[in-house]
């Protein structure tokens, strides 16, 4: 009995551990099987690289989209990246720890908050400002950038700060015995070696940036249109497919998840750089 | 190999050779580059901490005159707007999504932890789709879900359906936390009770399990802070009907999902305030419960 209870709970441990493979081929299955077909209606070049979206009139293009997706992640990244990666050094290697157990569960709470009292925040401070300054309604792509730059600098610090801490103390010691300053030494000594760990922080921030989606919607201004400026309205991706998704049929429906399966593609790039990096950063 | 001291003795240990702060102001002088650099770094501190305590505190200070009692009536209508059905609804999902997914997650991580061996073909398959599922935007989960519980299983918009896309969705925030927290379980333990003679399920549930509570109750209660401010994975699987749904197949929406209806329509900017002060209190509350957690099990383990 005793025997046969081992190797029953054995065996349930091993499905439930199977659980998360079953859920991954599932989603593909289910993302790829409904949107190749639509792709390969209206023509995967057609698709990627048609500049208009029109669903009324059966015109399915989903660059300004890609675009759009590109545009805001690369301008969060802008933001999001020195700030971050500049708060990781300060809290690794200058913060007296006093601050420290400050600062860091104000981090954590950066990014617990949910993406939709961004998107509001965004929404009731960012767009009037931005509309104040610029002109125009205050959506665009910059009010997107600078709040999907806010967004992931919890995920850009903490990466970061570990890898920097993983840096043996005894190449900072070593810049500081041969006369560098504090300041020297953490930034020409410890940083540069943690640079694949930072990296792998930065890419993480990407995926981030690119597969968030109602904080977009409220600040992005989400015209289906070619992006025209900094200051213009912008669509990305995630903001087509959660606008459109609930009214959308047949073709158009389709459309709507072949999006989804481009945007799955952007992420599992994403993934398998950084899971290649950080194996480096560990090697 | 032998550390030579202890941690705790090591801590103790306080650095003689103390800068001034006029030979610190000295050597900044000589060189400027460290000086900026300085500047550089605490100025985006600053400006990190900056941000959140100004989304907070503008948050609060709109939002606090606007909770109104009849905010938390029980029934939902277009003149009370009341936020109590999202409330209760919320509750609902994050209790049916960790039912679903603490089990499933709990166990993956004893399998890998406890019984895989060494070089397992498996579980490397394992760790790989357990990152590949936490780096899938919400908006994918949200959309396989409706295609796949809404869509095929035809259950049309439904609290379960939303429950179980949610718990694909923690799983691997859970599975990574609790093998953390088993991993820290000291070998002692375990060696100490196969010597008694108990079997490995016996050692898993009465010795290690036990002492990595607080740790997996950490990633748990984090995993309730990822469930109540989602948004996009539940409009289309659970739907945003205002109200309590009488059973399990029924549609409703979650707190998340109610503050974005009430911004989109524009109409009740005064609720939305009111909203976004409930949600932020309960991250906040999740967060410091979270943090005192893992920081018992930190000192616990020591």
């Amino acid at each position: 009995m005793k025997k046969f209870n081992e190797k029953a709970m054995h065996l349930v441990f091993l499905i439930s551990a199977c659980a998360s493979i079953l859920s991954v081929v599932i989603i593909c299955l289910f993302l790829f099987v409904n949107g190749i077909p639509a792709m390969g209606e209206i023509g995967v070049f057609q698709f990627l690289t048609g500049e208009k979206w029109k669903p009324g009139n059966d015109i399915y293009g989903i660059l300004p989209m890609i675009l759009g997706s590109i545009y805001v992640t690369a301008g969060a990244i802008l933001v999001g990246v020195p700030i971050g990666i500049l708060t990781a050094v300060f809290l690794s290697k200058f913060c007296p720890c006093r601050l420290y157990r400050v600062i860091k569960p104000a981090i954590d709470l950066l990014a617990g908050i949910p993406s939709v009292v961004y998107g509001f925040f965004g929404l009731v401070v960012i767009v009037p400002v931005m509309s104040e300054l610029f002109g125009g309604s205050g959506k665009s792509m910059a009010a997107a950038s600078l709040l999907l730059g806010i967004m992931i600098l919890p995920t850009i610090i903490g990466v970061s700060e570990s890898a920097i801490s993983a840096v043996p103390d005894s190449y900072y010691e070593g810049a500081l015995a041969l006369g560098a300053s504090h300041e020297r030494s953490v930034f020409f000594a410890a940083l540069p070696s943690a640079r694949s760990g930072i990296l792998a922080g930065v890419i993480l921030g990407v995926g981030r940036a690119i597969g968030e989606t109602m904080a977009v919607i409220m600040v992005a201004g989400n015209q289906a249109r070619m992006p025209r400026g900094l200051f213009k309205g912008v669509r990305t991706m995630t903001a087509n497919i959660v606008l459109e998704m609930g009214y959308a049929t047949d073709l158009h429906r389709e459309a709507l998840i072949a999006t989804a399966v481009v945007l799955f593609v952007f992420i599992l790039m994403i993934n398998l750089s950084f899971s290649i990096l950080s194996r480096k950063g560990e090697a | 190999m032998e550390a030579i001291m202890e941690p705790g003795e090591q801590e103790n240990i306080r650095p003689i050779n103390r800068q001034t702060f006029s030979q610190r102001l000295k050597s900044y002088k000589r060189s400027p580059l460290s000086f900026f650099l300085l500047i550089l770094v605490s100025l985006s501190s600053l400006i990190t901490v900056l941000a959140l305590l100004f989304l907070i505190a503008y948050i609060l200070v709109k939002g606090v005159p606007c909770l109104t009692p009849e905010l938390f009536a029980w029934e939902y209508n277009s003149e009370n707007v009341s936020l109590m059905p999202a409330l209760i609804n919320t509750i609902i999902m994050t209790a049916l999504s960790l039912l679903i997914a603490g089990p499933l997650g709990i166990f993956s991580a004893i399998y890998l932890v406890e019984y895989a061996r060494r070089g397992n073909k498996l579980v490397a398959v394992i760790r790989v789709t357990a990152e590949t599922l936490s780096g899938i935007p919400s908006i994918v989960y949200g959309l396989f879900g409706f295609l796949f519980f809404a869509v095929t299983l035809e259950w049309s918009y439904t609290i379960l359906g939303g429950a179980m896309t949610l718990a694909i969705m923690i799983l691997p925030l859970i599975m990574r936390t609790t093998e953390e927290a088993l991993k820290s379980v000291p070998d002692s333990y375990r060696e100490g009770s196969f010597g008694l003679g108990a079997g490995r399920l016996r050692t898993v549930f009465r010795i290690v399990l036990p002492s990595a509570v607080p740790g997996i109750l950490a990633g748990v209660i984090l995993a309730v802070g990822r469930i109540v401010g989602e948004t996009a994975a539940l409009m289309y699987t659970a739907g945003t009907v205002a109200g309590i749904p009488e059973n399990l197949m029924g549609s409703g929406r979650t707190l998340a999902v109610h503050m974005y209806v009430l911004t989109n329509e524009g109409l009740y900017i005064n609720q939305s305030y009111a909203t976004a002060v409930v949600l932020l209190a309960m991250v906040i509350c999740i967060n410091a419960v979270s943090g005192a957690i893992a920081k018992k099990a930190a000192s616990k383990n020591k």
